[in-house]
């Protein structure tokens, strides 16, 4: 499904020069659900950023089911994020003056979907998170596990080919983890790609496949 | 690929507003009151403008007004005492013979004098004229008849009275074929004009007392002007399109009759009311511009207030934005969102300004007895400008928020 080749990406800060990653290829198949590990700054962020098209490589190939993604345009970007991907982000990321079901329904609307339509789809979503009976409350009535599912809930609102989720636990205690990752498991057996930065090496355990980092290159990628 | 539609967009901006109601209302209070400024200036030219009109043209319609005017001497000084005297009854003879679109041409002369009937007592203008005044003034006559040119001739002592002389000699009384005595002299009253009302400076046109020309030279003006003298002569013209060509002709005829030669001053003036009114309409339509003009820099200052706290939203608001591009928003989606939310913004404050505009413009009127003119363009011009207003001030920190790099926004605190 996806090919990388090469991939590298510098920051220029004044007069230094950071690599976030450094000449990275790797395939990704359909199906797969894959841990990527390593210590803080080594480049899982950036590598994710890419290939969820919120950001471009400095150098590199970068193909998502034959499309050449690095050359996309910003609308082109926008509508990949939109359709193909699903992001699933530590601090969830909810906008805190919408209900849980109008959270869910946000990626919805910028795919042009019919209010109806998309109403029912969010609410299919929570129930199938378990929060079929929070759906009119705020994030902010809601605890930490029960944001970060309404987040997956949001992630899946456009049948997305891939999930990418950076460090989804990493503001979760450990039972609420472990649930949360429970939840990843099921969605890949039920077909879905997944992709997830984790410092946990229980979480990393659960994937079936492990690839570790290290200063912006790929020092391990194992099937499990 | 269809993306949000406008609908959502409108949504998005409307929540927003909505969430911080306190913040949005003090937002659009510069535009409330630069809107409401705007309109309450115009809304009180136009009330100016309609009373000038209104005035003017109750003088009489197609008025040509010809009176005395002592030339300018050597030294530039204007004449003094006794000056003015240049119009005469021959002038009135020659202007009737020899102009043609004129179809009224009534000379008259004015004086103050007291008036007795009934033991009751009156000062009003005695008008001397001639019977085609009426038709020159746009006057009627109420009850009984206006005298005629038999009367005249005569030098028959009669009167007709305006509305308030009745008043105030008989109350409510019929007034008709009573006497009444001026400066003395017995007259009888033979009619009573319709009223004119109060002319918009406050002269009640209604205070005077109608006689023949002759008459009232010979009996109440007396030896102060000479005997044959008029002191303003009224023609109407037959029509607004021959306004200007009879104006002309009399100028004309009265430089010959007074033979005055080419490139000397005349010694009377002609005006003519429609360029009055013109002119005074100019001048209050040329000031009223200028009012709206100053009132508009506020509605300036409200859009920098928008742009100001537009700019304040959008840094508040970066991790929303960050996250509204991450889940597919396209930038141009970004941009309408937070246009759209400072139109929305500058469009109330403009809705709010125009209704306590035109409230403003109506108390103006009501305390100042003022005629309430409401602009009714100024309906959508306002809201055309609060909106462009929205739009040009929003634009920036629209531009801004769609401009943001989604992975920073996401990431800002
Ligand atoms: N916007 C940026 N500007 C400059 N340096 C950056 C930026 N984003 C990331 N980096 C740097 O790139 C490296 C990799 O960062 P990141 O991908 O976030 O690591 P990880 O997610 O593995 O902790 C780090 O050294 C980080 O400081
Ligand atoms: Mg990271």
């Amino acid at each position: 499904m996806i090919q990388i080749e090469d991939l590298t990406k510098t920051y220029v800060m004044g007069e230094e020069i950071v690599t976030a990653l450094d000449g990275v290829s790797l395939s990704i198949f359909r199906g797969e659900i894959i841990a990527i590990i390593g210590p803080s700054g080594s480049g899982k962020s950036t590598l994710m950023n890419i290939l969820g098209g919120l950001d471009r490589p400095s150098r590199g190939g970068y193909r998502f089911e034959g499309d050449g993604v690095a050359h996309f345009s910003d609308d082109q970007l926008a509508d990949f994020r939109n359709r193909r991907i699903g992001f699933v982000f530590q601090s969830f990321q909810l906008l805190p003056r919408l209900s849980a079901l109008q959270n869910v329904e946000l990626p919805m609307v910028y795919s042009g979907a019919a209010p109806r339509a998309r109403r029912e789809r969010a609410a299919e979503l929570l129930e199938r998170v378990g929060l079929g009976s929070r759906m009119g409350h705020r994030p902010n009535q809601l605890s930490g596990g029960q944001q970060q599912r309404v987040a997956i809930a949001r992630s899946l609102a456009n049948q997305p080919d891939l999930l990418l989720a950076d460090e989804p636990t990493g503001a979760l205690d450990s039972a609420t983890g472990i649930e949360v990752l429970a939840l990843f498991q099921k969605l890949n057996k039920e077909g879905l790609t997944v992709v997830l930065v984790t410092h946990d090496r229980g979480v990393a355990d659960a994937a079936r496949r492990r690839i570790a980092f290290r200063d912006g290159r790929v020092t391990e990628d194992v099937q499990l | 690929m269809s993306g949000a539609s406008p609908t959502e967009i409108v949504r998005f901006a409307a929540g927003a507003i909505i969430a911080h109601p306190l913040r949005s209302g003090l937002t659009s209070l510069g535009v409330v009151i630069g809107v409401a400024a705007v309109v309450m200036m115009t809304s009180i030219g136009l009330g100016a403008q309609k009373r000038v009109t209104d005035t003017i043209s109750g003088l009489g319609s197609n008025l040509i007004i010809v009176s005395p005017l002592q030339p300018r001497t050597a030294g530039g000084v204007m004449g003094g005492a006794g000056a003015g005297q240049s119009l005469t009854d021959a002038d009135t003879e020659v202007i009737r013979r020899q102009v043609e679109g004129a179809v009224a041409v009534a000379p008259s002369v004015t004086g103050m004098a007291q008036v007795t009937a009934d033991g009751a007592n009156w000062n009003t203008s005695i008008v001397g004229v001639s019977p085609e005044y009426l038709e020159a003034r746009d006057l009627t006559v109420a009850s009984g008849r206006m005298f005629e040119e038999r009367d005249a001739r005569q030098g028959r002592k009669v009167a007709v009275l305006g509305p308030t002389v009745v008043t105030q000699l008989w109350g409510d009384a019929d007034p008709i074929g009573k006497r009444i005595r001026i400066r003395g002299a017995p007259f009888e009253v033979i009619g009573v004009l319709g009223s004119k009302g109060q002319s918009s400076f406050g002269r009640d046109q209604d205070d005077l007392i109608l006689s023949p020309l002759e008459t009232v030279r010979s009996r109440i003006i007396g030896r102060r002007i000479k005997a044959d003298s008029v002191q303003t002569i009224y023609v109407k013209a037959v029509s607004e399109e021959e306004l200007a060509s009879v104006q002309e002709d009399i100028d004309s005829t009265l430089r010959a009759e007074h033979k005055i030669q080419a490139g000397d001053d005349d010694d009377f003036q002609t005006q003519n009311l429609a360029s009055i009114l013109e002119a005074s309409k100019a001048a209050i339509g040329a000031f009223t511009v200028l009012l709206a003009a100053i009132a508009g820099v506020s509605l300036v200052v409200g859009g920098v207030g928008i742009m100001n706290i537009m700019l304040v939203a959008v840094t508040e608001r970066t991790r929303e934005i960050g996250l509204r591009m991450a889940l597919g928003a396209r930038r141009k989606d970004v941009l309408a969102q937070f246009a759209l939310e400072a139109v929305v913004l500058s469009l109330f404050g403009g809705l709010i300004g125009l209704a306590i505009g035109l409230l403003g413009a109506a108390g103006i009127a009501a305390i100042g007895d003022w005629p309430f003119a409401l602009p009714t363009w100024a309906i959508p011009v306002a809201l055309g400008f609060s909106s462009l207003v929205g739009l040009v001030f929003g634009a920036y920190p629209a531009w801004r928020a769609a401009r943001l790099d989604p992975i920073e926004a996401l990431r800002r605190e």
